[in-house]
């Protein structure tokens, strides 16, 4: 099983790294690189240490906002999904939050808390925290009704309820939500270094982009999924050892 | 002198509570304007199995949840042992219809939950949980999953579940009734052989007037809008029988007719 869905991954990763090579090639654009290129830009980047001094800066809005989107995020999610009063009080605040434009949100953000960390840091939690309460209350109110007997009938304590019971029920859809948050998080980190100041990442997309450097450009957003994509598949990591029975694989496995 | 007295009284009040497990009396339940119960009241006499048989809507599964503490009866007493229930307790442990098994748990946990939850240390909750895996016939699934049990499997782990926790009463709300008919067979089988073994208090709730029929000792007919108890029938003539035969048995045959033909007018 696993070294089939690693083949898998093998091949899509060939064919969208054969088609981005083909379509450098063409070019399809003057400022489209091709995939060799961008790597050796890359690699150069990493050799002069340029990369880490830039994911040194974009790393902390990043991890600081998702941290604080994935612990609160779950908190109040739980507590929108076991409290209808406090559903009523917080829910529509997310909602509105989710659907917000954020790009024009942006300058109000730097009016109030500057053009420091902490604007990227909301930027950060504005991306990633809706969609992780969001899925979580949803979760939370989705319990089976007799989980929830079951446990109330073997003598559970309320908090045995939740701890063991309704958190363990709901962390599908809980880690389904932190891994979009996450996801989304990383697309907030580097929205702020583009649209507040330019740091980290986000500087070496913009100056590369203004000297037409445009290798080292793709290389910085390169550079930025593959961490997305191994940020994801740590957090599924962790969802397998801690709900081993919960992951039950594909149908067609 | 007034010592005596009320020793005497107290054994008496023990001598007379020991005959039913479970004492149901005058037990109202309302959803709003809609009666589900009314009045009701019904003996389970100890170590015996009693059926709580009816059409569906006739609110024996809410009869049941009652006794198990799960739901509050808007009037009425419930007394388990001779002490009101207030909620669940130690005294009674539940086998659900849907199995109520937890996914992300090996059946090894599973089957220890109840003692978990009652703070039972792991190595001593496991042990206990070992012996009734093995006794309901499950030897070497302790770290398999639900989802990759059978649905009669999965129902075997909500009964090892429901007998590590060695409660005095049982309760079993259409356990059978999510397997397959020939899983149904064997599980009836062996719920007879389990009354006649493990000293407890059995309440079970179905559907089906076979099934109530050959495994009871006492048969508690509802019918609906309010509920009430309509006939309490007791096969005890096929009590004595061997299990095989007890389908082909007259009276067995007599008693599901009888019963027929009371519920007949009551189904749609």
């Amino acid at each position: 099983m696993f070294s089939r869905s690693l083949t898998l991954k093998l091949v899509s990763a060939f064919v969208v790294f054969g088609a981005w090579e083909i379509a450098g090639r063409i070019p399809v654009s003057y400022a489209f690189p091709t995939f060799i290129e961008s790597m050796k830009a890359l690699y150069a980047m990493v050799v002069d240490g340029s990369l880490f001094e830039a994911y040194a800066e974009t790393l902390k809005p990043l991890v600081i906002g998702v941290l604080i989107s994935a612990v609160l995020g779950i908190i109040i999610g739980l507590w929108i999904g076991l409290s209808a009063w406090f559903d009523w009080l917080f829910s529509p605040i997310f909602i509105v939050m989710q659907a917000a434009p954020l790009a024009a949100l942006i300058p109000l953000l730097v009016m109030i808390y500057g053009i420091g960390l902490t604007s990227k840091v909301f930027v950060v939690c504005i991306m990633a925290m809706p969609v992780i309460v969001l899925n979580t209350s949803s979760a939370v109110r989705n319990t089976p009704t007799s989980f929830i007997e079951m446990s109330k009938s073997f003598l559970a304590s309320r908090w045995e309820v939740l701890f063991k019971v309704i958190i363990p029920a709901a962390s599908p859809v809980i880690f389904s939500g932190l891994r979009l948050g996450v996801s989304a998080g990383f697309i907030g980190a580097i929205l702020s270094e583009l649209k507040i100041t330019p740091t980290g990442v986000g500087d070496i997309i913009t100056f590369s982009r203004s000297i037409a450097d445009y290798a080292s450009m793709y290389a910085a957003i390169f550079s930025i999924i593959v961490l997305a994509v191994v940020f994801l598949n740590l957090l599924e990591m962790l969802e397998r050892v801690l709900f081993e029975g919960n992951v039950r694989g594909y149908a067609s496995d | 002198m007034a010592m005596l007295q009320t020793n005497a009284l107290a054994e008496d009040l023990v001598h007379h509570q020991t005959d039913n497990a479970v004492a149901v009396s005058g037990v109202s339940k309302n959803y709003g304007d809609v009666e589900a119960l009314k009045n009701l009241s019904l003996d389970f006499p100890r170590g015996q199995l009693t059926s709580l048989l009816g059409p569906s809507g006739c609110g024996k599964t809410t009869l049941l949840k009652i006794i198990a503490g799960l739901l509050e009866p808007t009037d009425g007493e419930i007394l388990v042992n001779g002490s009101p229930v207030t909620g669940p307790g130690e005294d009674r442990a539940f086998v659900f219809q849907d199995f109520a098994l937890l996914p992300w748990a090996s059946v090894l946990r599973n089957v220890a939950f109840g003692l978990e939850l009652r703070g039972v240390a792991r190595s001593e909750r496991e042990d206990i949980a070992i012996k009734y895996i093995k006794e309901v016939g499950l030897d070497g699934f302790e770290k398999s999953f639900p989802h990759e049990l059978s649905g009669g499997m999965r129902q075997r782990v909500g009964l090892a579940r429901a007998l590590s926790v060695d409660s005095d009463v049982l309760l079993m709300d259409e356990p059978f009734s999510a397997v397959d008919e020939q899983t149904r067979r064997k599980f009836q089988e062996d719920l007879l052989a389990l009354v006649a073994n493990e000293n407890k208090t059995f309440i079970f709730v179905t559907h089906s007037i076979e099934e109530a029929v050959y495994v009871s000792d006492q048969i508690a007919i509802l019918l609906p809008r309010p509920s009430r108890v309509a006939d309490i029938i007791r096969p005890t003539g096929l009590r004595e029988k061997d299990t095989a035969s007890i389908r082909r048995d007259p009276e067995y045959l007599d008693i599901v007719d009888e019963i027929w033909a009371s519920l007949k007018s009551y189904v749609e």
